[in-house]
Formats: C-alpha cells, sequence, structure tokens
C-alpha cells in the first residue's frame, strides 16, 4: 500500500476511518459512538461547539489519544498495527499555536519531520517548504521563533507539516489564535497548498467560516457524536436538525 | 574498618597543597607567636600519623586555650601533635573521642555527669569525678586524668547598673526580682538539667522573657541592655571586661564542674609517655589563674599560643617557644610552601602585636593561611556540588518520568534541609568519623534539594506546546527529552545548581565544627576568642567567594539558556 504521496488507484483506501469509536474521560463522554471517513485527498473539517470532541477525534488519528472502544485507521491499515512514532512521522500536523521549539531556529523547525525520518534532503526540503508558505529560507531560516510574528510562526507551523511530504494532515484551530487579516491570509494560503499538492486534511475548527471555505465536507459534532455530516453547501441548504440550523444562525452564516 | 577510609582520605588530602589538616593547627597554634612553627612542621609528618597526637577542644575560648595547653606541654616532651581546634560541641568531641578519631579534648566532670551519662548533677567534686571516671573507663575505654585544679561551672551574671538597682548578690535575689528581668541564655543552658530547667524550681526564677542566645553574642547582648541577665561561666575572662556581677549560687545548685583531660581508649593503651605528660598537669590551673588566662585571650586579644607558653610556666621560652620543640625535625622536611607560610604568620604575629592594626593589614598578614582556606573550602562545595549533581539531575529527570509520586519524593528530599547541620554532622561521626569527609556528605546532602527540585519542575514545565508537538510529529520519549525538555530546562537546572553552590558555600562553614577545614576555622575560632578580626577574616572570604561563585554560575546559567529563549522571567 502506497503509504504517502496521495492514493492514485481506481479505489483508493479512505485516508482517514473512524468506526464506533468511544472515548471517556471519568464520567465525561468526549466521543461516544463516531464514525467518520476521509477520502483520500479529501477535506473534512471538524466544527462544534468547545467540549464536542472534535480535538479527541482528532487525537485518534495520531494516537495522542487511545480509543476506549471502536477502530481507527490510517490510509486502510489500523492506526495500531504498529508502533505510534513511526505512524506519528508520516503525519502532518498543525497543532493551535503552532508548537515551534523555542530554542531551535525556523530551518531547524521546520526539517523536523523529514529529520525524525533521517532523509538525507532534511533541508532542501524544509526549504521548499519555507519557501511555499512565504518564508524564504534565505531570510527567514537562521531566525529564532520569537523574532516572528504570529502569523509568521503559524506558517512555519504550516512548512513543518508540508515539509514531511504527507498525504495528510490534521490541522487543530490551526488560526485560531490570529487576527481576522492574518488568519484570512493564513486561509488563502492553505486553500492553495492544498489545491496544489492534493494531500488530505482533517481540520478541527470552532469556525464555520473557516470550515466552510476549506473543507469539501463539513462534521458537526454535538456532545461526543457526529450529528451530521455534509458538503458545505448542502449544509447551508438543509441543516438537517434544529441544532445544526441553530448553530448555523448563531455563526450567521447564511442559509 | 569504618575509620580507615576517612583516615586514608585524610592523609591523601593531606598530599595535595593546601589540604593539609594540619591547617587548622597553623592557624591557632601559629597565630601570632613563637610557638608556631609546629603547625607547618605538623603537615610535614603525615606518613607518621600514627605517631601523632591529636589534641582537640569544643568551640570556646577556654577549651582552645586548654587545647594548646595540653599540646604544648605534649611538645614539650617530644611529642609530634595535631591541633583540632573548635569540634562543634560536647556531642561532637565526645563522640570522635570515642571513635579515636582524636586523642584528647578538655572536658568538665558535669558535663560528663550530666549531658554524657544522663545522670543527675551532683554537687560533690571527688564524687562527681569518681563517678565519672568509673563510667567512662567501663563503657568506652575513655579514661579521665587526674583534674586541673579548677571548676568552670555555669554562673549567672547581670550588668553591674542592674544588681545596683534591684540590689542583687545572690540568685535568691535574682529570683525576687526575676518578673522584671529579660534573661538571655545558651541553648544549652535552658534545656539542661543542671541548667535553668534544674535552675528554675531550685530558686523560683520566672522571667519576664527568655532568649536563646548563642555564647558568641551573649556578653555584648548584655552589655548593650539587649537583656539583663545571662548564663556565663566562673572561669570567664569575658565578666572582667563588661564590669559584670557574677551572683552568688546561694543554695549550692550549680554540680561540680572540674576541668580535665578526657582520653580516647588509643591514646590510653598506647601512649603512656603522653598520659604521663597530661597528668602532669593535675591540680596545676587555679579558677584565679584561668580567669586571668581565658581574659587574657578573649578580652585582650592575645595570642593563644604565647598565653599557653606562660600558663605552663616557661615564660622564659618565649624567645625560641615549646612548640620549637616538637617542629625541629618538621621544619627540617617542611617543604617550601610551609617556609613560606612560617614567613607570613611571622608577618601575621606582627600584626597581632599592634592590638588594633587594621583589619586589611591583618588579612594580608595572613593571607597564605587565607588562601589555604578558601582553597579548602572551594574545594568542600565543588566535590559536594559535583557529586549533588550527579545525583540530583538524574533523579529530577526520573521523578519527571514517574510524576506519580514526585513531589512526595522531592518533598522527603526537602526534609534533609531540615535536619540542624550540626545534628547531621553528629549523626555521621559513628559512620565516617570527623575532617573532610562527613563534611563533603553533609554539604551533599543539603544540596540535593535545590537541585532535584529544578530539575524537576524545569523539565515538567518546559514547554508544554513544544513539548506536544514534537510528540504528535513523531519524536520519541528520548528525543523529547535530550532535544526539547532538558535544553530548555537547562537555565532552571543551573539556577537551581547556583542557589545550592551559595548556600554550601554558607553551610561549609560549620564544616570547622568537625574538623574539616575551610573558611568556618577563623570564624569559629574568632567566635571562641571573641575576636572580631579572626571572625572578619574568615566571613569576609566566605562572602566574597559566595558572591563569586553566584557570578560564575550566573554566567554559567546564561550560556545554557538556548538561544531563542527569552531571559529570566521573574
Amino acid at each position: 500500500m502506497n503509504r504517502r504521496g496521495g492514493g492514485a488507484s481506481d479505489r483508493p483506501e479512505p485516508a482517514l476511518e473512524a468506526r464506533a469509536v468511544r472515548r471517556r474521560y471519568g464520567a465525561v463522554r468526549a466521543l461516544d459512538g463516531v464514525d467518520l471517513t476521509v477520502g483520500a485527498g479529501e477535506a473534512v473539517a471538524l466544527v462544534g461547539e468547545s467540549g464536542s470532541g472534535k480535538t479527541t477525534l482528532l487525537r485518534c488519528f495520531n494516537r495522542m489519544v487511545e480509543p476506549d472502544e471502536g477502530a481507527v485507521f490510517v490510509r486502510g491499515a489500523p492506526v495500531d498495527a504498529g508502533p505510534a512514532v513511526e505512524l506519528r512521522r508520516t503525519l502532518g500536523y498543525v497543532p493551535q499555536e503552532g508548537g515551534l521549539m523555542p530554542h531551535w531556529s525556523v530551518l531547524r523547525n521546520a526539517a523536523l519531520a523529514p529529520t525524525l525520518r533521517a532523509e538525507a534532503d532534511a533541508d532542501a526540503r524544509a526549504r521548499s517548504a519555507l519557501d511555499a508558505v512565504g518564508l524564504p529560507a534565505d531570510e527567514y531560516g537562521a531566525r529564532w521563533p520569537n523574532q516572528l510574528s504570529g502569523g509568521q510562526r503559524q506558517r512555519v507551523a504550516i512548512a513543518r507539516a508540508l515539509a514531511g511530504e504527507s498525504d495528510i494532515v490534521l490541522l487543530d484551530e490551526p488560526f485560531g489564535a490570529l487576527d481576522a487579516i492574518t488568519r484570512a491570509d493564513l486561509q488563502d494560503l492553505f486553500a492553495s497548498l492544498r489545491a496544489e499538492r492534493g494531500f488530505a486534511v482533517l481540520l478541527v475548527t470552532h469556525d464555520l467560516h473557516e470550515a466552510f471555505l476549506l473543507a469539501d465536507r463539513v462534521a458537526v459534532m454535538r456532545a461526543g457524536v457526529i450529528e451530521r455530516t455534509a458538503p458545505p453547501s448542502r449544509l447551508r441548504a438543509e441543516p438537517g436538525t434544529p441544532y445544526v440550523a441553530e448553530l448555523l444562525r448563531r455563526a450567521r452564516v447564511a442559509p | 574498618m569504618r575509620r580507615r577510609v576517612p583516615a586514608a582520605l585524610l592523609t591523601a588530602a593531606a598530599a595535595l597543597p593546601g589540604l593539609a589538616p594540619a591547617d587548622l593547627a597553623a592557624r591557632v597554634a601559629a597565630a601570632p607567636t613563637p610557638g608556631h612553627a609546629a603547625g607547618p612542621a605538623a603537615s610535614a609528618q603525615q606518613v607518621d600519623s600514627a605517631l601523632r597526637v591529636v589534641v582537640a577542644s569544643k568551640p570556646f575560648g577556654e577549651s582552645y586555650l586548654l587545647m594548646e595547653i595540653f599540646a604544648q606541654a605534649l611538645e614539650a616532651r617530644g611529642m609530634a601533635v595535631d591541633r583540632r581546634p573548635g569540634l562543634g560541641a560536647t556531642e561532637i568531641a565526645f563522640r570522635a573521642l570515642r571513635e579515636d578519631d582524636i586523642d584528647v579534648y578538655p572536658e568538665y566532670t558535669g558535663t560528663g555527669l550530666v549531658a554524657i551519662l544522663g545522670e543527675e548533677p551532683a554537687a560533690d567534686p571527688g564524687a562527681v569525678f569518681a563517678r565519672v571516671e568509673a563510667a567512662f573507663r567501663d563503657r568506652w575505654g575513655v579514661r579521665w586524668l587526674p583534674p586541673l585544679g579548677f571548676q568552670n561551672t555555669y554562673a549567672v551574671a547581670v550588668r553591674r547598673e542592674t544588681a545596683d538597682r534591684h540590689g542583687l548578690r545572690t540568685l535568691s535575689d535574682l529570683a525576687r526580682a526575676s518578673p522584671e528581668l529579660r534573661a538571655g541564655f545558651s541553648p544549652d543552658f535552658i534545656g539542661r538539667s543542671d541548667g535553668l530547667e534544674g535552675l528554675r524550681p531550685a530558686y523560683g526564677f520566672a522571667f519576664r522573657e527568655i532568649r536563646p542566645l548563642l555564647q558568641a553574642v551573649k556578653y555584648r547582648a548584655l552589655a548593650e541592655g539587649a537583656v539583663d541577665v545571662i548564663d556565663g561561666y566562673s572561669t570567664d575572662g569575658q565578666v572582667a571586661r563588661y564590669d559584670l556581677v557574677v551572683l552568688r549560687d546561694d543554695r549550692a545548685f550549680f554540680p561540680a564542674y572540674e576541668a580535665a583531660p578526657l582520653i580516647g581508649r588509643r591514646l590510653a593503651e598506647t601512649r603512656p609517655d603522653a598520659v604521663a605528660a597530661l597528668t602532669a598537669l593535675a591540680g596545676r590551673l587555679d579558677e584565679e589563674t584561668m580567669r586571668r588566662l581565658n581574659r587574657r585571650v578573649e578580652v585582650d586579644g592575645e595570642d593563644l599560643a604565647a598565653v599557653a607558653a606562660d600558663a605552663l610556666g616557661g615564660l622564659d621560652r618565649g624567645t625560641d617557644g615549646p612548640a620549637g620543640i616538637g617542629g625541629d625535625t618538621g621544619e627540617q622536611a617542611a617543604a617550601g610552601r610551609d617556609a613560606a607560610d612560617g614567613r607570613a604568620d611571622v608577618e601575621a604575629r606582627g600584626a597581632g602585636r599592634r592590638v588594633r592594626a587594621g583589619l586589611l593589614a591583618y588579612l594580608w598578614a595572613r593571607r597564605d593561611t587565607l588562601a589555604r582556606q578558601t582553597g579548602r573550602h572551594l574545594l568542600l562545595v565543588l566535590v559536594s556540588l559535583l557529586a549533588a549533581i550527579a545525583v540530583a539531575v538524574p533523579l529530577g529527570l526520573g521523578l519527571e518520568r514517574l510524576r506519580r509520586g514526585a513531589e512526595g519524593v522531592i518533598r522527603g528530599v526537602g526534609l534533609l534541609q531540615t535536619i540542624p547541620s550540626i545534628a547531621l554532622l553528629a549523626f555521621m561521626i559513628p559512620l565516617l568519623g570527623i575532617g573532610v569527609v562527613p563534611a563533603l556528605v553533609a554539604l551533599f546532602l543539603y544540596a540535593l534539594y535545590p537541585i532535584a527540585r529544578n530539575t524537576y519542575t524545569g523539565v515538567r514545565d518546559a514547554s508544554p506546546e513544544a513539548v506536544s508537538a514534537g510528540r504528535a510529529l513523531g519524536m520519541t520519549p528520548g528525543q523529547l527529552l535530550t532535544r526539547i525538555r532538558l535544553p530548555l530546562a537547562a537555565p532552571v537546572i543551573m539556577a537551581g545548581v547556583r542557589t545550592a553552590a551559595v548556600i554550601s558555600v554558607g553551610t561549609a562553614t560549620l564544616a570547622a565544627f568537625i574538623g574539616a577545614g575551610g573558611l568556618g576555622d577563623p570564624i569559629v575560632a574568632g567566635l571562641a576568642l571573641s575576636d572580631t578580626r579572626m571572625i572578619l577574616s574568615g566571613a569576609i572570604p566566605a562572602a566574597v567567594l559566595a558572591f563569586l561563585v553566584d557570578l560564575a554560575l550566573g554566567g554559567v546559567e546564561r550560556a545554557v539558556r538556548p538561544r531563542g529563549v527569552a531571559g529570566p522571567v521573574a
């Protein structure tokens, strides 16, 4: 099975798949029987209120969270088929607030994924990823994260995910902490990078506009279950449930 | 067996410059007189340590003086002597004697009866001596030689003005006036059944306030009016200095405290020559003489060795000095360092003679001794600190991995901090003897907590976002530790090391109480002899050392701070 570079066969395996996944934290049911599929090259946004379980679900795919019940697959293989570390090295990941190593240069940060995989051209990949996010390595590579703006740091985080050249990128509230204009710039940048490279995306966001802008399908989570999944236009037209309708109304997303 | 290790280490240590245990002797004996050549000479003869008699004292003036008298009496008969002045307190000195780490020190029969045997105080000197003599020999093989001829029992003193105002002449008078008076007593005195604990019911004292005060500050506190009543000793030279009135013990409460040489089993069994020399001192010193001698040492600041030489009746020895006898062979064997020390000490002697010569001149005159003491001090701090780092950093890292129970373990290590250092040092004598080794162990134990605590919290709190991102991108726990957590925690860990080091520089002054040397020597000796210049000659270099250590480790802390990470938050 092709683990990187996207599925080009006639019946590609889904990039990510969760089946009847449950996860409790004490008395709280963070995930209460969730099914979700992200097709190869597809972008799915997980939206919902705080505590609805969207970040927990995302973290099941890179085994930062282990489900109590259910099955989780990446590229058609169960996530626990091999070591967690190996799995994580094949997944792009962009956390909120970047999560850059404060004591590493921008270039070293961007080169993390290929470096962990001991790839000889790690530096070249990091440089090209930095170029792609608009931070040319010659100018920015030697800087420290604390010398960058918040938006620039988040660009480095995206470059770090791209440099791994993974066919799947997980994003956990990636633009949530940025001001509106910077956020819009980064959303545009991300949309064009995805159009160019065609990787599959699982995006966790509380911003419905962002979800509608970046995703092929939007999954609305509520209290540990997925209430409804649909492409943006269809979701807008037919919210399907009173909760989703109410959510759209509150987020001022026009029908 | 258990004594072998420290003894071997001491011998090894003596081979290194600046480490000779005889440094102590060099200072005390040396300080300014003819008798001093014995100091450097002593260090040159470590190989013959089996033949040397180790003479010690407790940390107060009279004990120093009696030690010096013992030492010179032995040297006058051609014996080689090592001096170990100022051992912590009764507990430490007596344990050291029991373990044969020292051979003789001056002790008081009443202290033996009450503080060591734990029996009721008694007033009849003959009966007390007979009791301790028999009990110590049977239990420990430790021998009391015949008393020196004077009693140094507790005394209670007030300012003359207080005595006049309240009409105080006896302790019964004092009991009457006690509700109006504030007392400052040694912690020792407060708790002992032959001290305040017994005195209070015997006379009915009810002081307005009782403050624990150390011997060294008590007289000053009384003179300055901070307290009205203090305890003292009947032969105390300080009484005259501050024009105090000693109140008569009209109910004969205070027990017999005859001074006598207390000797260890090894000396008693193998050195009849030394026993004979010390026995010959029996009855030679009366209370009048001791008050006069103590006053010369503690009030007039005269040199210990000179006063001791006078006490031995050899005023004419002033020119070649009794210590010279023991020093002859040593002088020949002495290395260049010793010769240089000799010159420095001669200069120091000169400075000592000018009664109030400037502090700087005094420090300059003692520069070689001070350099050695500083070197020893630094060595104590560095060795214990390196050992503490080697243990506490892995401990902190391990605890961070465990998390559960980590706080408990670290608090347990923190409890070590609450053990009083003197108690810790006393506990270790049976295991490690006295000298450098137990001092290193104590300093090591005290340094563990700040380093372990900072390692644990530093690693635990190192940029959680970066650690989480690293984990999610496939870094192994080992990579997270060595590439993210440790580099980010390094400045915090270094801050812990820095704290431990600065505290260590201070704590290491206490090493003097168990004969480990360092800058505590002049502090302890100066406190005992009421010699401010001597105290400062230890305290100032210690402060400078603490400052420099802090500065240097602050530099290291900045150096290990990863680039790209902002400076100290606090």
